[in-house]
């Protein structure tokens, strides 16, 4: 009887997990049927199912090149993560095993500067872009998203850093460790699960900020949130084509997301359970 | 081979020599149907401009908005050439952010260009921004229902027509609405339709002291018609329909009437996305007998900066975009029907333009029906026909047009959303310094 009931508890646990899941992707399954839709078919209320058309995927091609808005993402995701993973590793040591007086202080202080809104310091960041000459450059862009992430990269760290226990790396400063062996050597490779799950969750977060990267680029520095902004349109229905463009634009970082979810999961439940 | 490798590296080198000669010059613009046109045409202007590179940055208006006003504001010089709206125009150009367009060549003929347009485009008798197209709002119809609620729509119908009509017309068992208007919150949503309408009511903005007008009785006639016809005739959650929903529900045969922009109409009558094309009439913009009708005045132009490096390029590609030969440009490759609207008066009397597009004397006669220096039937101290062309425009216009969002999804009742304009108003253009 009883093991009959947790097979019931089971099926419905997992009914309910599938209906959340679902709920949560439909919109960007939408996304994706709408993108095989005609404009008309579009515009014509709910249909789940699609002519199958690729015609607005074919003009979103003609009118602006996809490829050079996806290598600037990538460059840019990739580069502000490993530019925060660099500076964060160093700051989240310190902070997890070697914490001082005002360490809680600074990691709430480090939080804080998320909760302003980013509009709020928009002409100062822009006048300072304009002056340094780093207006529509990818090293400024990549800076700016390292910038803005960096917050959550400390606290992710170092939350993984205080499940390490500090005995280890004692032992390692007995046999000799110098404080950078340490650091690459001893803790990194024990962190690795939670520095690959704050590696994918920033460069996830740096893909899909669309503040600053509409706002400092033009053209060269671009990447696919300027790309799906420039089919919006106030007047026109193109939201076939708006659709294939968003569908185009979180491609990458959704097939990033599946094929490593393992890790992700892994790394973000890391330390959950002792 | 040793001859074939150096013509090649001559080849290429020239090549490089070439590219780097260019001059590249960068257009933000918006994604509208007439600018996506122009991006597949500009073959032909680097054609005849082989030193002129293009580059296009197309934004979402209001993300385009704020990108160029800080842009120019900060002199950033990112753009070398912008599309603006009427709006923008007569500030911008006040506050020397703009140059005056006077090197557009000698057969750009700038006397072709409408009256009415040019007017909003110049400062002090220059002009600051060419249009690229332009347009008014009209009242767009279904002439199979007019016809079956036993009404004839007149050319120049008044707002007592344009009720008793959507009364007949409507018929929501079918899904039908008698009337589709603005709804949603914004200077440039309801807020363009509503001031408009509210000319043709004889209401206004401010006096000619600024003082703001909204506790005086024509604004109350305005807001009190337009919410009690919308409750009684439009469709369901009409306060938070903009220009796209509209369009999207004529399209799909569910409004009898629709007063909005003129260049709906090259949608509306389209077959390959409208339902109702075959069946779509146009009447001028309602009025109430005072003698101004509830129409706007917009132009979608291009300005170029005054922070520009490459002010001579950009001028000749605004030149080009705006000129009597790129309408012909347009017409051979995609038909006279989808040539950009509302710029030049040649246009309007090209037979082939005319029979192309039934609404060409429709729209040119409501173009022509709005003035912007004298908007409403009173005097008033600004310019502009469905906006008031000052700075704080953009944010008084968005938290009016909220409230009055509210007072049609009846949320608030027509006088409370009146006397909260006014206090917001009041407080805005004090602080302002335009009233002490």
């Amino acid at each position: 009887m009883a093991r009959a009931v947790s097979t019931q508890h089971k099926t419905i646990a997992t009914a309910a997990a599938w209906i959340v899941a679902l709920l949560i992707f439909f919109p960007i399954l939408y996304t994706i049927i709408t993108s095989f839709k005609s404009e008309q078919e579009a515009i014509q209320g709910f249909n789940l199912f699609p002519s199958g058309t690729t015609e607005s995927y074919t003009a979103v091609e003609a009118q602006s090149g996809y490829f050079k808005f996806f290598l600037n993402s990538v460059f840019l995701s990739v580069g502000s993560t490993i530019l925060a993973l660099l500076v964060a590793i160093p700051a989240a040591w310190s902070m997890a095993f070697s914490p001082g007086k005002w360490t809680k202080d600074i990691l709430m202080w480090m939080l804080s500067t998320k909760m302003m809104p980013a509009v709020a310091v928009l002409f100062p960041i822009y006048l300072i872009f304009r002056d340094t000459g780093l207006l529509d450059s990818r090293i400024g862009l990549m800076v700016m998203l390292m910038l803005i992430n960096l917050p959550i990269v400390v606290w992710m760290l170092y939350t993984y850093f205080r499940e390490i226990p500090g005995e280890i790396l004692e032992a390692a400063r007995m046999d000799g460790a110098s404080l950078w062996n340490e650091i690459v050597y001893v803790l990194t490779p024990m962190a690795v699960p939670g520095i690959a799950s704050t590696m994918l969750l920033n460069i996830i977060l740096a893909w899909n900020e669309a503040f600053w990267t509409i706002r400092l680029t033009t053209t060269e520095a671009a990447p696919l949130t300027a790309f799906i902004s420039s089919f919006s349109s106030p007047q026109g229905l193109f939201w076939a084509k708006l659709s294939a463009a968003s569908t185009l634009a979180i491609a990458p970082i959704l097939i990033m997301g599946w094929f490593s979810q393992k890790q992700l999961v892994r790394g973000l439940t890391f330390g959950a359970v002792k | 081979m040793k001859l074939r490798t150096l013509t090649l590296g001559l080849l290429s080198a020239s090549t490089l020599a070439f590219a780097a000669h260019a001059e590249s010059i960068t257009i933000a613009t918006v994604n509208n149907g007439d600018m996506v046109r122009m991006q597949t045409l500009t073959d032909d202007f680097t054609a005849k401009n082989p030193d002129i590179q293009l580059q296009w940055v197309t934004l979402e208006e209001n993300v385009l908005r704020e990108r160029v006003t800080t842009d120019i504001a900060t002199k950033g010089g990112q753009y070398d050439v912008m599309t603006i709206g009427t709006y923008e125009v007569p500030i911008w150009a006040k506050q020397s952010w703009l140059l005056p367009l006077d090197k557009l060549g000698d057969d750009y003929d700038v006397k072709d260009i409408i009256p009415a347009i040019a007017g909003g485009l110049s400062v002090d008798g220059k002009l600051y921004a060419a249009p690229f197209y332009g347009e008014s709002s009209f009242i767009m119809y279904r002439k199979d229902l007019m016809e079956k609620a036993g009404l004839t729509m007149p050319d120049a119908p008044t707002w007592d027509f344009v009720k008793q009509a959507a009364e007949k017309m409507t018929d929501r068992a079918n899904g039908v609405n008698g009337v589709c208007l603005r709804g949603k919150a914004g200077w440039g949503e309801n807020m363009a339709f509503l001031t408009a309408m509210s000319n043709s009511f004889g209401a206004r903005w401010f006096d000619e002291n600024w003082k703001p007008q909204f506790d005086q009785p024509e604004w109350k006639n305005t807001l009190q018609f337009y919410v009690d016809l919308m409750k009684a005739n439009g469709p369901e959650g009409a306060s938070s329909n903009g220009f796209n929903e509209n369009l999207a529900l004529f399209q799909q045969g569910k409004c009898g009437m629709w007063i909005d922009a003129t260049v709906a109409a090259s949608f509306v009558s389209d077959p390959k996305n409208s339902t109702v094309a075959d069946k779509v009439g146009y009447a001028l913009a309602p009025d109430n007998g005072l003698g101004k009708r509830g129409n706007w005045l917009w132009a979608w132009s291009l300005a170029i900066p005054a922070g520009t490096q490459k002010a001579d390029a950009a001028q000749k590609f605004v030149a080009w975009a705006t000129s009597k030969d790129y309408l012909e440009l347009v017409a051979s490759k995609e038909g006279w029907a989808n040539v950009p609207p509302g710029t030049r008066s040649s246009l309007y009397a090209n037979s082939e333009y005319q029979k192309a597009a039934p609404f060409a004397k429709m729209t040119l006669d409501s173009i022509n029906a709005a003035d912007p220096t004298h908007p409403t039937v009173k005097p008033v101290p600004y310019v502009g026909v469905q906006f008031v062309a000052i700075p704080e425009f953009q944010g008084l216009g968005t938290t009016v047009g909220q409230l009055f969002s509210a007072a049609l999804a009846g949320q608030t009742s027509v006088d409370d959303a009146l006397k909260q304009a006014q206090d917001a108003a009041t407080a805005t253009m004090t602080e302002g310094g335009y009233i002490q």
